[in-house]
């Protein structure tokens, strides 16, 4: 499912011709090497004890090839990686700006609008459209994070303080999944994301859906749910459009129904799992930054409701 | 020396830490018994303070008190305390609020990051340095390091004649 063998893009193309033909090149000389010693040791083997005097300036001949052809692969390699990586990033101008935005240990994507009212954000899974490129513009809250879909790009950092710039394109629909690749904390193997690839029609349906308040809940559970989230610390740190919750320390739960997983990638969006985070996240997640809220069982089963009607 | 992590707190253990033996009219006040058993975490272990000093920014109390220093709210750093400078007394001020436009958190945090919170803020005031501190901002210093004990730097402790509201201290 994540693999850098599984290139779908060009930049990742790039990358896999490079690291395969690093290591085809590397077996071949690791193989000549190896029948290079064992024909010597049967030399050795067969005639014991005789030096010839003109195998001297032969070994000089075969010593000096041998220096020449290493500084010619590493060159050779050396100029492809540079190659190979320096496409990348390529600050071209791209159609689509999105903000990536790290932290421990989830990913916040940020869809900035020149008015405002259309933009809007999500967590943990990046919607693009196919055969668009993308400008990501990284930035971190905390620590150094790194941004990695191994099947569409390299790999870059977010660094505090710094924006840096990634064009990421997908020529095929599907779904990527992405790793922060730079240890950044405890949590740092549970920080996956989810790029999904989908033509225009979808891209633009998805988008007017996320750009929608949140539903207001019908069912008696979920509008008892919804009452429980705003009178308790949820509604400080995340944030629901539409209604009075408004932090934005926690990722936005607007649409949480829509995602597919929560906890970046820890646990299926089910509405089993929903009520577990909810309960304890810091068994499930040891060390991530939403507490455990004393709720009573009721409560909880409300919260989930509230959290699932939430699409 | 590394400091145990408690990143769970629990509901037990929650529950109890929300008994703040107080004085009459709130002033000073007492700790509950749960704090002491488990060692004062929340004013030595550098874990606690951090994430309080990740709360103190996270809730937006620099709008009123600024760095430390005070603004629309009361200034930490002066070493003055309207309701003496125990930590139950800080903790309920959070918690419950105080006339004068400091609202209660109650609803806004957990009581444990309430603690938290509490602790950090109760460094930023010291008299005497801790062992424990936060880590430093990455932008421009502002004032006295967490563990420098900032208000015995900046003010004198004494003679300042103690507040007539203020309580004995516990």
């Amino acid at each position: 499912m994540q693999s850098v063998l599984n290139a779908q893009a060009e930049p990742a193309l790039h990358l896999k011709y490079l690291i395969v033909g690093t290591v085809v090149l590397c077996a071949i000389i690791w193989i000549m090497v190896m029948i290079v010693l064992a024909w010597s040791l049967l030399r050795a083997y067969r005639s014991p004890g005789e030096a010839a005097p003109e195998t001297e300036r032969r070994m000089g001949r075969v010593v000096l090839s041998a220096a020449a052809a290493t500084v010619f692969v590493i060159t050779g390699l050396t100029i492809a990686s540079f190659y190979a990586t320096g496409s990348l990033g390529r600050p071209e101008s791209a159609p689509v700006t999105i903000k990536v935005r790290a932290q421990q240990w989830w990913w916040q994507f940020i869809y900035d609008e020149p008015d405002p009212a259309k933009a809007f954000q999500t967590a943990n899974e990046l919607h693009i459209p196919v055969g668009t490129d993308i400008r990501l513009e990284l930035e971190a809250a905390d620590v150094i994070h790194s941004f990695w879909v191994p099947s569409l790009t390299g790999k870059r950092d977010l660094i505090p303080g710094r924006r840096n710039v990634l064009i990421l394109r997908a020529d095929r629909p599907g779904i990527y999944r992405g790793q922060c690749a730079e240890f950044c904390g405890l949590q740092h193997s549970h920080m996956a994301l989810f790029v999904i690839a989908e033509d225009n029609a979808s891209f633009d349906r998805w988008a007017a859906d996320q750009r929608s308040e949140a539903r207001t809940p019908s069912d008696g559970e979920a509008v008892a749910g919804k009452a429980v989230f705003m009178a308790k610390p949820c509604a400080a740190c995340h944030s629901i459009r539409g209604t009075e919750a408004s932090g934005t320390t926690g990722p936005d739960l607007t649409h949480i129904a829509s995602r597919q997983t929560i906890a970046a990638g820890l646990l299926d969006n089910t509405r089993g799992a929903l009520a577990a985070w909810i309960a304890d996240p810091q068994t499930l997640k040891p060390g991530n930054n939403m507490p455990m809220v004393p709720l009573s069982s009721n409560e909880l089963r409300q919260i989930t409701a509230y959290m699932d009607s939430l699409r | 020396m590394r400091e145990a992590r408690q990143y769970r707190t629990d509901p037990p253990v929650a529950s109890a830490l929300e008994i703040l033996r107080m004085m009459p009219g709130g002033f000073n006040g007492t700790p509950p018994e749960v704090y002491f058993a488990l060692g004062k975490p929340f004013a030595q272990n550098a874990y606690d303070l951090s994430q309080g000093k990740r709360l103190y920014s996270w809730f937006g109390c620099s709008s009123c008190h600024g760095d430390g220093r005070g603004a629309a709210g009361p200034s930490f750093l002066d070493g003055w305390w309207f309701y003496g400078p125990g930590i139950a007394s800080i903790a309920a001020s959070i918690r419950d609020g105080r006339p004068h436009g400091m609202p209660a958190f109650r609803d806004k945090m957990t009581i444990d990051q309430i603690w938290q919170l509490a602790g950090y803020i109760q460094t930023i005031g010291a008299y005497s340095a801790k062992m424990g501190a936060p880590s430093r901002n990455d932008d421009k210093q502002t004032r006295p390091a967490e563990n420098r004990a900032p208000a015995s730097i900046l003010f004198h402790e004494g003679p300042v004649a103690p507040n007539p509201q203020q309580g004995p201290m516990p």
